[in-house]
């Protein structure tokens, strides 16, 4: 009961969007027609599109030659090519700025040496958003693609070779076919991410729908646009998340088999070897050693006119402070929808809950109009009946403190942390469930003596990533926030705004920093087993 | 007086598919040992789950201690019958001690009385100085010591245990089996098991229970189940058992064999099958004999032989494999039926 209601009212905002797409408001669309929408669609799905180009055609190379060739390096790079991740897009974005704009270092040094009329391309378009994108986000296809390419079994190559086909035919013939649902996912994954992001299309001023909806929102204060904006993006959301499931539900079929024995590599020489070698350090070079390499020299340079500024600090605990709760209240909630799913598994408790997790293929964006709307007739309806019963009127108790900032990041991120609890969760097996009930355990103290003690990596993961997650979110906070708080996103969003890139380096290094720590946890689930702790050998007869 | 009483239950899965559990009716007396036999798929680990309240039945009644605890509109929950199980895995808790995995039934008594509670379970499976050890640290063997002493030591109405020995080595399962045995009969515990194998079930229960298919097909102690198997399909899952054609008449049963003692209730000019196991035959080597030796397994302390009979009907034989008849060896048969079943054929053929 209480797992329903609480699946219930994380429901609230995406029903409350969802109930908006439902309710077209002509007058505004057409306004919204005349204006921007045009523009705004066009450049969300050549956003989407570019990066689903770029990361399927990078990712899926440097797995292909991680798993499949030998080079100088190779081991290496294999776990070092999921390090961009831990980069928000924001911050790669305003690195990349800082460092190619016309005052920035290379264009100087490009200057010197070709004369006066030297320029680059400026990277504040279209393309350079991708770019960026493509660099920050090729992981999710790279790690995917080389979990698939490295459990498929050599004998499936070997056969098609021993049938007459070359090694490039039985590339296109047989390798790739066989892990396009892993490449689809992955590809997937990484336009959720770019259809979400904020900072990074704000600060290179390309118009989307996300962007949109915080400039119409903020700016201009006009919620109904605001609002049909966030329906349209929940539309496209919607769409990708389809394609998702359809490539998962695919995805399990290959998934059947284990290793048998270790993949032969095909050992690269010359100037093959090289370019391998180049590829994939020019990848790592540029979407992580020089970022995050520019980030400390930035961050020294800042420190050395005038030591760690006040508003760092300031931004440091409140974001601590803020990620801290948030990742509390998140494990606790997922742990008690999962439970919920353990202990009842009836369709509704099932269906509740899936719903509830559906905010994190959401963008922050959205999420926070959903949110807003029902928690403002929520403040106005306290504030008419405390004023009637005080005649004092209280303020805005909810959108006006941390409530609505925090409710937001339970909405977006609770599947993050119920991914990794369920998965905990699964691995133990129900007969210590009916074991302890037997001994006449009920529920809470099942959860309290067995679960938690046996899941608590799983729930210190979660604890992990939800803190992670909350501390990177930019349009979310930024929406939400009450008056006079700051996070580190929220301090390097205002800094970058205008132009001010050593003055964001520090709180984009302490970013960086804390992403690096759901990487390395990626990395180990990567190679962990994922055996369940003790198997239960047969069904009941 | 009964401790455990199940009446008509029935339990259903899925609504289009045959019942796991089949209008089931057995009770079980205190101190009772109480072996459910039956193939995988029988239903028998659905009965244990019935029991123990993992399952609600759809019909039907279960009694504990003659209190209800599931039938019309009542379940009781799990926690609340007092029934100690052993899992077929032991299902021990991995992240607990042995004292903890046996005191976690009895964490409402006092320190103390605790303390002395996991002592007296851990003795009488003989663990005493295993407390610290952790699961993974155990034998088989252990574990399962521990598993029964985990279910024993809330001192539980009843014990169930789900395929007991089947995770255990063969050479343990028989020490395991006897250990079970003496210590359910020590303390006097009414226990209900699930197997598959009928050594099993006929080395430590008082009485068994046949299921096929949901049903119950025969409740009896080890000795009538084997020598008077109320069905077919009792006669053929417990030992081995070929089946002769025979007519009943006024003076006895007529078969290839002999004639045999006509039961009562068989009506002279009834067509029969006589059921006949390895044992109850013994046979010489005779050159004038009309039946031959077809084929032979040797089973280590005995032969098991097939012969063919005249008509063609062939049956099995035991002798001690001290000697050894080659296949074409004709031979002359005695059977020595000790009691004589008789399934009546379904219709006349």
């Amino acid at each position: 009961m209480t797992a329903l209601a609480t699946a219930g009212i994380v429901s609230l905002p995406i029903l409350t969007i969802v109930w908006s797409l439902t309710q077209p408001a002509w007058a505004v669309w057409a306004h919204l027609w005349q204006t921007q929408l045009p523009e705004l669609l066009l450049n969300t799905l050549g956003l989407v599109g570019g990066v689903a180009l770029g990361v399927l055609v990078l990712g899926t190379t440097l797995a292909w030659l991680v798993v499949t060739c030998e080079f100088p390096g190779r081991r290496v790079f294999e776990w070092a090519l999921v390090l961009p991740l831990a980069l928000p897009a924001y911050v790669i974005g305003f690195v990349f700025l800082g460092v190619f704009e016309y005052s920035g270092p290379v264009q100087t040094a490009l200057r010197g040496g070709l004369g006066p009329g030297a320029r680059l391309p400026d990277l504040r378009a279209g393309w350079g958003v991708v770019l960026m994108m493509t660099l920050v986000y090729y992981p999710y296809v790279y790690t995917l693609a080389r979990a698939a390419l490295a459990e498929q079994a050599p004998e499936f190559l070997e056969s098609a070779r021993a049938l007459g086909r070359s090694r490039t035919a039985v590339l296109f013939a047989v390798t790739l076919p066989l892990v396009r649902p892993a490449l689809a996912a992955g590809t997937v994954l990484a336009c959720m991410e770019s259809l979400a992001d904020f900072g990074t299309v704000a600060t290179f001023s390309v118009r989307t729908l996300t962007e949109a909806i915080y400039r119409v929102w903020h700016g201009m204060f006009d919620r109904a646009a605001a609002t049909q904006l966030a329906s349209i993006l929940l539309a496209v959301a919607g769409g990708l998340l389809v394609l998702e499931r359809l490539s998962r539900g695919r995805a399990r079929f290959t998934h059947a088999r284990r290793l048998a024995r270790p993949p032969v590599r095909l050992r690269l020489h010359g100037l093959r070897a090289l370019g391998a070698t180049l590829l994939c350090a020019g990848t790592l070079g540029l979407a992580f050693a020089l970022p995050v390499g520019q980030l400390v020299l930035w961050a020294i340079q800042s420190a050395g006119r005038g030591g760690v500024p006040d508003e760092f600090g300031q931004a440091l605990s409140q974001t601590l402070a803020l990620a801290g709760t948030a990742a509390v209240v998140v494990v606790a909630v997922a742990i008690l929808l999962a439970y919920a799913r353990r202990l009842q598994p009836t369709r509704l408790v099932a269906a509740a809950t899936r719903v509830a997790g559906l905010g994190y293929a959401l963008p922050g964006a959205v999420v926070a109009v959903g949110v807003l709307l029902p928690l403002a007739w929520l403040d106005r309806a306290l504030a008419t009946g405390l004023e009637l019963l005080t005649g004092v009127p209280p303020g805005l108790l909810l959108t006006g403190s941390v409530t609505g900032v925090l409710f937001a990041y339970l909405v977006r991120f609770l599947a993050v942390g119920g991914q990794s609890i369920e998965a905990s969760l699964a691995r133990i097996p129900r007969g210590l469930d009916e074991a302890a009930r037997s001994l006449g355990a009920r529920g809470g103290r099942t959860l309290r003596a067995i679960h938690l003690p046996l899941a608590h990596r799983g729930l210190l993961a979660a604890v992990m990533l939800v803190f992670v997650d909350v501390m990177k979110e930019l349009p979310a906070t930024l929406l939400l926030r009450p008056f006079g708080v700051e996070t580190l996103a929220v301090l390097i969003w205002r800094r970058t705004a205008e132009s001010l890139w050593v003055e964001a380096a520090l709180p984009a290094l302490a970013l960086v920093l804390a992403g690096l720590g759901p990487v390395a946890v990626a990395m180990r689930l990567a190679g962990a087993d994922a055996r369940p702790l003790d198997s239960r050998p047969e069904p009941p007869t | 007086m009964s401790l455990l009483r199940l009446d008509g239950v029935t339990k259903r899965f899925a609504a289009n598919s045959p019942p796991a559990v089949d209008g089931l009716s057995v009770t079980v007396a205190p101190g009772e040992v109480l072996a459910l036999l039956g193939p995988s798929g029988c239903g028998k680990t659905t009965t244990l789950r019935l029991v123990a309240g993992f399952e609600v039945p759809d019909a039907g009644v279960i009694e504990i201690r003659r209190q209800p605890v599931a039938g019309p509109g009542l379940a009781i929950p799990p926690e609340a019958r007092g029934v100690g199980i052993v899992f077929q895995d032991y299902a021990l808790f991995p992240h607990l001690s042995v004292e903890a995995n046996v005191g976690f039934g009895v964490a409402h008594l006092a320190r103390g009385a605790r303390a002395r509670r996991v002592h007296e379970a851990l003795e009488l499976v003989g663990l005493v100085g295993l407390e610290r050890r952790y699961p993974h640290e155990l034998s088989g063997g252990q574990q399962q010591r521990v598993a029964l002493a985990r279910a024993m030591a809330p001192a539980p109405a009843l014990i169930l245990l789900d395929e007991p020995f089947s995770n255990l080595d063969a050479d343990l399962r028989a020490s395991m089996r006897e250990e079970i045995g003496k210590i359910l009969r020590a303390t006097g515990t009414t226990a209900v098991f699930v197997t598959h194998d009928q050594e099993e079930a006929f080395a430590l229960a008082d009485r068994v229970g046949v299921l096929n298919a949901g049903r119950l097909e025969q409740v009896a102690p080890p000795y009538e189940l084997y020598h008077r198997p109320g069905t077919r399909f009792v006669a053929e899952f417990v030992g081995a058992a070929d089946f002769l054609r025979s007519m009943v008449i006024e003076g006895g049963i007529v078969s290839e064999l002999g004639t045999l003692a006509r039961p009562p209730e068989l009506v002279p000019g009834q067509a029969v099958d006589i059921m006949i196991r390895p044992d109850d035959i013994d046979f010489i080597p005779h050159p004038e004999g009309d039946v031959v030796v077809v084929g032979r397994q040797f089973h280590g302390a005995e032969h098991l032989y097939r012969l063919r009979l005249t008509s063609g009907a062939q049956v099995h034989a035991v002798q001690p494999s001290t000697t050894l008849y080659p296949v074409g060896t004709r031979v002359r048969v005695v059977a020595n039926l000790l009691h004589v079943v008789a399934f009546p054929l379904v219709d006349g053929g």
